[in-house]
C-alpha cells in the first residue's frame, strides 16, 4: 500500500498537465493522478481517496467551475482542498471560483515552486 | 527551463490546436455568418484560450501574447459583443497563418524580430476590432428569477447564452438524469445529440447530491421554443423535465433589435467572392495589400505525432496478447520435443505446431494492419489548409471561383499525407493562375461567370486518387510543343509523332514552363517538373488531362501507405528484386516466338492489348540468359501497362522499404531497399520509374 498522499490534477491540456504533475511530483510524499476533462474527474473521484484537487476552470465538458461546486457541495468530498489553475483572467469568472469554495486560485503560467509550496501548506507536508 | 521533450510536446499539442481553429473557422465560413452556431463559436474562442494559456507555460510569449488579443476578440464574439462578419474571419485566419509560422519559428530554436512585428502588427488590428462592443444593458436574467445557486456556477459564456434564450423568449428547462459512473459520457454525449435539434444546451451540471455509489446525475440547462409534451416525447429513458424557474413568462420580452452590422463590408462584398481585389484591399481593415510581401505559410504540420484514436491501440494490445499466448504455445511444444527421447517426434506435435504457425500468421497479419492503421489519417488534416489557403488566394485574385473539396474522410499513411501539401498547393495555385479564365473571358465563350476548382479524393483498391481539376481553358497543345521544341527538350519532328497525352506530359519535364506572365499569387520558380519529382518519391504518379476550352484535370495516384508493402519477390540473373504487389496485375508466360519489335522495340500482345516488354536483366546491365519461354510479371499504373521479363518467381512477401543511401541512391527504376530474413539487402522496383523511363527513351527513340 502506498502511503503517499494522493492529489488529483484536472486538465485538458496534455503539455500543460505534464508541467503541473511534474511541479506536483517534485514533493516526494505526493502520488499524482490525472483526469483529463471535468467528465473524467467525475469517473476518477469515487476511486480514490484524494487530499487535493487541482483544477483547470476552461474545459470541453463541465467546467472547471461545474467541478467545484459538485466537489464543494457533495459530503464525501467537501473538505478536500481544491486549487484552481488556469488562464482565466476574467474577475468575474474568479470571484465566482471562490464563492463556490476553491481554496486557492493560481493563475497561469505558474510558478512551480510557489505551486508546491501551496501544495506542502496544504498537505502539512 | 522547458526540457526539450515537453517543448515538443507542446508543438504538438499547439499545432493541433491550430488545426482545429483553423478547421473551426472554415465550418464557421461555410454555415454562413448569419446562423453561426454558438458551440462552434465558443469552440474557437476555446481554442485561443488553450493556446494563449499553453504557450504561456512554455515561455513563448509572443505566440501567447497574440493568441491573447484573438481570444479577446472571439470572447467579444461569443458573447455577443461584437458583429461576426466576413473581414473579421479573415483576419482571423491570417492570425491562425501567424501563429502557425511563429509556432514553426519556435519549434527551430528562432525567434526573428521580423515576424514579431508582423505579429504586433495583427495584434493591433485585433485589438481596435475586439474594443467596439457596448456594454449589455439592464440584465434579463434578473427578472427571469433564476435560482442562484444555479446561476453561480455558470461561466460568463453561459450566462450570455441563458440571455440570449430568455431574450429569444424560450422556455428555459432543466433536464435532469441519472447515468451509471460507467457510461455517464456516452450517455450524456447521446442525451445531447437528442436535445440539440430542439434547443440549445446550455450547461451541463453534475449534481453535488450523492445518490449511491455507483451511480451520478446531472442537471442540464436548456433552452428550447416546444413544448413540454413534444420535449418530454422526446426525452431519453430515465431523464425528467421540469422549468427551470418558477415565473415561467407568459407572454415573451420583445425580440432584441437587430444590431447594426459595422459597416466594413458593403452587403454585396459579403456574399460572395465576386468581388474586384481593388475592393478588397480598401475596403479591409486587416491591410492584405501587406500580403503580398507576406511568406506564404507552409501547409506541413510541424511534428511527426500521430494521435491515435485509442480503439486502434487497443486492437494492438488484443494482437499482441494473442501472439504472446502463442508464443507460449509454441515453447511448450519445444520444451516437449526437447524432452522427449527417440528419434522420431509423434506426428501429433507436428501438427499442433503447425497449428500454432497459422495463428501466429493470422495474428502478425493482424499486427500489421493494426499498425498501418494507426499511421493513417484522414487527408481531411491537408484539404481543410489548403481550403482555407484558396478561399484568401480566390478573394486576391481577379477570378470568381468555387472551391469545391470531396473526400476529406479518406485516410492515407501519414508520411504521404504531409509530404502531398506542396504537390497539391502547387497545382492547385496552378489552377487558379493558370486554369481557370476571368468572368469577362468566361462569359465570352458562353461559359458561366464564376469557375470551379476541384479537389477530389477517392479511394480504389490499394490506391488513392487525387483530382485536381478545373473547368478553365484547357492546355494550349500548339503552345507547349512550341515551348518545348524552344526549350530543346524535344525536337520539332519528335512532336509531330507524339500523341496528345505524350505532348501534354512534357508539362512535367525540367525546364517547361509557359508562364506567360509571372502572377502575384504563383510559386515562385517551381515548376510541374518538381510536382512529379515529389510524388515519385511516394510511389505516385501524376497523369495530365485536358481539352481546349474544357479545362485540366491533373489525376495524382498514390499507394495507401509506404512502410510496410505486400511484394512479389523475383529473380533475375541470380539476384533477388522486388516488385510492389499492388503494381502487379498479372503473370504471363510469353513464348519467345510471340515477342514483336515495333519501332526497335519490344512488345507483347497481352489479352488483345499490345503491351511495352521489357527485360529486367537488360535494364540492371545483368547478363542475360537465353530461354524459350519468359516468365512475365505484367504491371500497370494508372492507364499504363508494361511486362517485365523475369527468370523466376519467387513468391510473395511483406517488405518493410528503406529509402537508399549512398551509391544506391541513383540507381534508376528503384525506390529503395529492403532485408529479408537472411540479411541480404534486396532492390524495390520503382514501377512509375521504369514506365516513365519506357516513355521517355520511346520518344528520344522515335
Amino acid at each position: 500500500m502506498s502511503t503517499r498522499r494522493k492529489v488529483l490534477i484536472v486538465e485538458d491540456s496534455g503539455a500543460t498537465r505534464e508541467l503541473l504533475r511534474a511541479a506536483v511530483e517534485s514533493l516526494i510524499e505526493v502520488e499524482v493522478h490525472t483526469a483529463v476533462s471535468g467528465f473524467d474527474a467525475l469517473k476518477v473521484l469515487p476511486r480514490h481517496r484524494f487530499e487535493l484537487i487541482i483544477t483547470d476552470i476552461n474545459m470541453p465538458d463541465i467546467n472547471g467551475l461545474e467541478l467545484i461546486n459538485f466537489v464543494k457541495k457533495n459530503p464525501h468530498y467537501k473538505d478536500t482542498p481544491l486549487f484552481v489553475v488556469t488562464t482565466e483572467g476574467r474577475e468575474q469568472d474568479r470571484d465566482r471560483g471562490l464563492q463556490l469554495g476553491a481554496d486557492e486560485y493560481v493563475v497561469k503560467p505558474f510558478v512551480p515552486e510557489q505551486l508546491c509550496e501551496l501544495v506542502r501548506r496544504y498537505l502539512k507536508l | 527551463m522547458v526540457a526539450p521533450r515537453a517543448l515538443s510536446e507542446f508543438i504538438a499539442e499547439a499545432n493541433e490546436i491550430l488545426e482545429a481553429l483553423g478547421r473551426e473557422l472554415l465550418a464557421l465560413e461555410e454555415s454562413g455568418l448569419e446562423q453561426a452556431d454558438p458551440d462552434r463559436l465558443n469552440a474557437v474562442f476555446r481554442a485561443a484560450h488553450s493556446l494563449k494559456g499553453l504557450s504561456a507555460m512554455f515561455g513563448l510569449e509572443s505566440i501567447s501574447r497574440l493568441a491573447h488579443h484573438a481570444e479577446d476578440l472571439l470572447d467579444a464574439l461569443r458573447l455577443g459583443k461584437a458583429p461576426l462578419d466576413q473581414a473579421l474571419l479573415d483576419l482571423l485566419g491570417q492570425v491562425v497563418d501567424m501563429l502557425q509560422e511563429m509556432l514553426g519559428e519556435a519549434s527551430r530554436g528562432e525567434d526573428s524580430t521580423e515576424l514579431k512585428e508582423r505579429s504586433e502588427m495583427l495584434a493591433g488590428e485585433l485589438q481596435q476590432l475586439a474594443s467596439g462592443g457596448g456594454q449589455d444593458t439592464a440584465d434579463v436574467l434578473d427578472q427571469v428569477g433564476i435560482d442562484p445557486q444555479v446561476r453561480a456556477v455558470f461561466t460568463e459564456y453561459e450566462e450570455h447564452r441563458l440571455r440570449e434564450n430568455v431574450k429569444k423568449g424560450v422556455g428555459l428547462w432543466k433536464v435532469r438524469a441519472v447515468f451509471s459512473l460507467e457510461d455517464f459520457d456516452t450517455r450524456l454525449a447521446t442525451l445531447n445529440a437528442s436535445l440539440k435539434p430542439l434547443g440549445e444546451v446550455i450547461s451541463t451540471l453534475p449534481s453535488s447530491q450523492p445518490g449511491d455509489d455507483s451511480s451520478i446525475a446531472f442537471d442540464l440547462i436548456f433552452g428550447s421554443s416546444k413544448e413540454k409534451a413534444e420535449l418530454e416525447g422526446r426525452l431519453l429513458e430515465g431523464a425528467t423535465l421540469a422549468p427551470l424557474t418558477d415565473k415561467m413568462f407568459s407572454t415573451p420580452p420583445p425580440p432584441p433589435p437587430q444590431r447594426k452590422k459595422a459597416p466594413l463590408w458593403d452587403d454585396k462584398s459579403i456574399s460572395g467572392p465576386a468581388l474586384s481585389p481593388l475592393a478588397s484591399f480598401t475596403s479591409t481593415p486587416s491591410g492584405l495589400s501587406r500580403l503580398a510581401t507576406t511568406p506564404e505559410p507552409s501547409l506541413r504540420s510541424l511534428t511527426n505525432t500521430v494521435r491515435v484514436d485509442i480503439g486502434r491501440l487497443d486492437g494492438l494490445m488484443n494482437s499482441i496478447g494473442e501472439l504472446l499466448l502463442i508464443r507460449s504455445n509454441i515453447e511448450k511444444l519445444s520444451d516437449a520435443a526437447r524432452q522427449a527421447s527417440g528419434p522420431a517426434l509423434p506426428k501429433l506435435w507436428g501438427q499442433e505446431l503447425q497449428r500454432e504457425v497459422r495463428a501466429l500468421e493470422r495474428r502478425l497479419d493482424e499486427l500489421q494492419k493494426g499498425v498501418l492503421d494507426v499511421r493513417m489519417v484522414p487527408l481531411g488534416q491537408v484539404f481543410d489548409k489548403l481550403a482555407r489557403l484558396m478561399r484568401r488566394l480566390v478573394r486576391e485574385s481577379s477570378k470568381d471561383v468555387v472551391f469545391d473539396v470531396s473526400g476529406g474522410d479518406v485516410e492515407l499513411d501519414k508520411l504521404i499525407v504531409e509530404e502531398l501539401s506542396d504537390p497539391l498547393m502547387h497545382l492547385l495555385r496552378n489552377a487558379l493562375d493558370h486554369g481557370v479564365e476571368r468572368p469577362e473571358a468566361r462569359t465570352r465563350q458562353g461559359k458561366p461567370p464564376r469557375a470551379t476548382i476541384g479537389l477530389v479524393a477517392k479511394q480504389q483498391g490499394n490506391h488513392v486518387i487525387i483530382e485536381v481539376r478545373d473547368d478553365g481553358a484547357g492546355i494550349d497543345e500548339a503552345r507547349v510543343r512550341e515551348v518545348a521544341v524552344d526549350r530543346g527538350l524535344v525536337t520539332r519532328e519528335q512532336t509531330e509523332e507524339m500523341e496528345r497525352r505524350e505532348l501534354l506530359n512534357l508539362v512535367f519535364q525540367p525546364g517547361f514552363s509557359t508562364r506567360r506572365d509571372v502572377s502575384e499569387l504563383s510559386g515562385r520558380g517551381v515548376g510541374l517538373d518538381v510536382v512529379k519529382t515529389n510524388l515519385q518519391r511516394l510511389s505516385g504518379l501524376i497523369d495530365i488531362s485536358s481539352r481546349r476550352g474544357e479545362g485540366t484535370t491533373f489525376t495524382l495516384t498514390l499507394p495507401l501507405t509506404l512502410a510496410i508493402i505486400r511484394a512479389l519477390m523475383v529473380k533475375v540473373s541470380g539476384r533477388t528484386y522486388a516488385i510492389p504487389l499492388n503494381a502487379v496485375l498479372e503473370i504471363v508466360a510469353v513464348k519467345d516466338e510471340q515477342l514483336r519489335t515495333i519501332e526497335k522495340r519490344e512488345v507483347i500482345e497481352v489479352r488483345g492489348q499490345t503491351t511495352p516488354f521489357i527485360r529486367l536483366a537488360r535494364v540492371f546491365g545483368l547478363p542475360e540468359e537465353k530461354r524459350p519461354v519468359h516468365s512475365v510479371v505484367l504491371v500497370g499504373l494508372a492507364q499504363q501497362r508494361l511486362g517485365l521479363a523475369v527468370d523466376e518467381l519467387l513468391g510473395q512477401q511483406d517488405i518493410v522499404t528503406k529509402p537508399l543511401s549512398g551509391r544506391l541512391r541513383g540507381i534508376p527504376g528503384v525506390s529503395g531497399a529492403t532485408e529479408l530474413g537472411d540479411r541480404r539487402a534486396v532492390l524495390v522496383l520503382d514501377i512509375g520509374a521504369l514506365m516513365e523511363e519506357l516513355l521517355r527513351t520511346q520518344v528520344a527513340a522515335s
